[in-house]
């Protein structure tokens, strides 16, 4: 096959590559400032010194459906299987504030994920795993406070001490409104909850990670890679400065601040991605918020690899994609890790996919020997070109968001979503010319595939669930219910930090859907202006 | 020359907000010459029917990612058929796993465009069904 020489060539984002870098590409470029040590400033080459020598990557694989009960069997199986951290997917009612028999949960209950109604469905979730023996990650955003404060209930009922407990909760609003749409409160109140569930957990929870700040959301919408770097990182200096403006100080909450990105195909590019991240983040906390606990100064990161590049033409190709997109997150020196699912465009994963993606990691930290040697791919030419790029063009947009008074301004003016927007109709063009090859998909098609086997959802979850909701309202002290509830309305109107008043709604087993519909009646909904 | 361009309604049923495809898809209608309306997210079979209705479209294009095409669809295509709308052409994607697929043909929705659809195929898609309607404005 013949490349087209005439066009430029370009990463997958559209970003050029020259064909060949060398000395003359590192002008200007200081190895002291802007590389350091592996686990010095500005932790361009990683945030530890001897990063998977010390501890390797948590393997974390997003895990639910079904009920808790069928989800907690599958978390069983991973932990037995060597996984070493859970990752807890969500239904969508689980993730708007609606129970599962709210008419517009039909057809939705366990299907992406697991229902989650009340604490007895946390409770359910994680029977016979201790709470402090394990790391759990739970994407939930826009009612975070709710699921959170059911899972430190869960803990307080196995007698566990929250002071114990370690996780994260991605609770990053902001990608909401940008890209995931998972939303249900307008962005200034969603903003104070985020605030509120910082400071309750530095007081609290300290081990706890308090935001994921998520690119990976951004990514699948159909950003470019530096459209990703740019609108995270910018994300994260939003929570930072309403955490500060409400009072916080910023070394006692950004250590526990977190990032999720995405890794897709480009491995190249994707690797300088988190490069760059590390170092913008450095500088960030340092300069613009004079952040002294050097733990503040950390970009932590969780990946995933693209959801989006698997193809559901020859699913088996997806093997392949999603272990050259692991490795690239290992050699950019990613803390955590999932892989997806060769099955993923078709449904959610079996059993047997799921081990498939997890045994990827295991092979590429145990026999790729890419593990021996901190950041190995530092000093290519190349790639600190690549990592010089992208933090540059990545300014660029913070200059554009500054100048529009920050990001809940630019999101409200549709700026991020529109950018995004558009990069995702250039690539599905450039898809559709031929310009960028995808396997199986545009080009190498077969003439017959051969099918693979999807995951059912249970057709009785929907009816399990609800039957369980109607006998938790039978049993629940009612009276209790609603005090806490009314209780938790008149926090929602005052200044008061709203976990405290939560977590006692949730002790009374009140449910998800009545807890985000009495947030409702002060916050409002948000309503996206639909435009294309 | 009273040119009647073909009318399409891309909608999102269901809670997921993947609105990548439905946006596109949207795009590349419109650049083929379509009146394009999208409905916006989390709509439900009422509002997308009466939207469909409202807007006197020709087409309806459902993306769905959530795994509740099997209760949404059916849904969708008894109001149509309750407002007698039994024309309109109704066409979806998403994740729609293929044992899926002959059970929502049988119904009435007329494809299902797998992930990795190309867009060409797509609007060939529905000008072709839409032809014998606009035969001569669209010629």
């Amino acid at each position: 096959m013949k490349l087209n020489s005439e066009r430029p060539i370009t990463t997958i984002s559209g970003h050029p590559v020259k064909e060949l870098y060398t000395p003359q590409d590192l002008t200007g470029f200081d190895p002291d400032r802007d590389l350091g040590l592996p686990g010095d400033f500005p932790f361009t080459r990683g945030v530890y010194p001897n990063m998977y020598r010390g501890r390797l990557w948590t393997m974390r694989q997003f895990a639910g459906f079904g009920t808790a009960e069928d989800t907690n069997e599958r978390f069983k199986y991973l932990l037995r299987e060597g996984q070493t951290g859970l990752s807890v997917a969500f239904d969508y009612p689980t993730l708007l504030g609606y129970d599962s028999d709210n008419p517009l949960s039909q057809g939705e209950v366990g299907q992406c994920g697991v229902a989650i109604d009340s604490l007895a469905d946390m409770e359910a979730l994680f029977d016979g795993i201790r709470l402090d023996q394990v790391t759990t990650s739970m994407t939930t955003n826009a009612p975070a406070s709710i699921i959170w404060s059911m899972y430190l209930a869960a803990a307080e009922k196995q007698g566990v001490h929250w002071e114990n407990l370690s996780g994260t909760i991605q609770n990053d609003i902001l990608k909401e409104y940008i890209a995931q749409k998972t939303y249900i409160y307008p962005p200034r109140p969603a903003m104070r909850i985020v605030t509120d569930i910082i400071s309750f957990a530095t007081r609290h929870v300290p081990r706890w990670n308090t935001v994921s700040i998520s690119g990976y959301h951004i990514r699948e919408a159909g950003s470019t890679a530096i459209q990703e770097l740019a609108f995270t990182l910018r994300d994260g200096i939003e929570y930072v400065d309403y955490c500060v403006r409400a009072g916080l100080q910023v070394d006692e909450f950004a250590p526990r601040l977190s990032f999720f990105f995405d890794i897709h195909n480009d491995f190249f590019e994707e690797i300088a991605k988190l490069r760059a991240a590390r170092r913008i983040w450095a500088r960030v906390m340092r300069d613009r918020f004079h952040a002294r606990n050097p733990h503040s100064l950390l970009c932590r990161i969780h990946s995933q690899t693209a959801g989006v590049s698997l193809t559901a033409q020859q699913p088996y190709n997806n093997v392949i994609r999603v272990a050259l997109q692991a490795l690239a997150a290992v050699l950019g020196g990613t803390q955590s890790l999932h892989t997806n699912s060769l099955d993923e465009t078709l449904g959610l994963p079996t059993q047997d996919s799921v081990r498939l993606a997890l045994r990827t990691q295991q092979i590429i930290a145990h026999e790729s020997g890419v593990t021996a040697t901190v950041d190995p791919l530092g000093g290519s030419y190349l790639i600190e070109s690549l990592t010089n790029e992208m933090e540059s063009a990545c300014l660029d947009y913070f200059r554009r968001i500054d100048e529009m008074g920050g990001m809940i301004e630019s999101i409200e003016r549709g700026f991020p979503q529109r950018e995004i927007q558009e990069a995702s109709y250039r690539y599905s063009r450039a898809l559709e010319r031929k310009e960028k090859l995808i396997v199986g998909m545009n080009e190498f098609v077969a003439q017959e595939e051969s099918p693979v086997e999807v995951l059912a959802i249970d057709g009785q979850v929907a009816a399990r669930q609800c039957a369980k909701l109607e006998r938790l309202r039978a049993l629940r002290d009612c009276a209790r219910v609603r005090e806490n509830l009314s209780a938790l309305k008149k926090a929602a109107q005052s200044p008061d930090n709203l976990i405290p008043f939560i977590l006692d709604c949730v002790r009374s087993y009140a449910t998800l859907g009545e807890m985000c519909d009495t947030l409702r009646t002060v916050f409002g909904e948000y309503q996206e202006p639909a435009f294309f | 020359m009273s040119e009647k361009k073909i009318r399409v309604l891309v909608a999102k049923p269901g809670l997921d907000g993947h609105d990548r495809g439905a946006k596109v898809i949207a795009r590349a209608l419109r650049d083929a010459g379509m009146e394009v309306i999208y409905t916006g997210l989390r709509q439900t079979p009422e509002q997308i029917v009466h939207a469909a209705l409202q807007e006197d479209v020709d087409a309806i294009g459902l993306s769905i990612l959530s795994g509740a095409h099997m209760h949404l669809f059916p849904r969708i295509i008894d109001l149509l058929h309750e407002k007698k709308m039994d024309d309109v052409l109704v066409f979806a994607g998403g994740i729609i796993p293929e044992r899926d697929t002959a059970r929502l043909k049988e119904i009435g929705i007329a494809e299902i465009f797998p992930p990795g659809s190309s867009l060409q195929e797509i609007v060939d898609f529905v000008k072709t069904h839409l032809l014998r309607d606009f035969e001569s404005s669209i010629l």
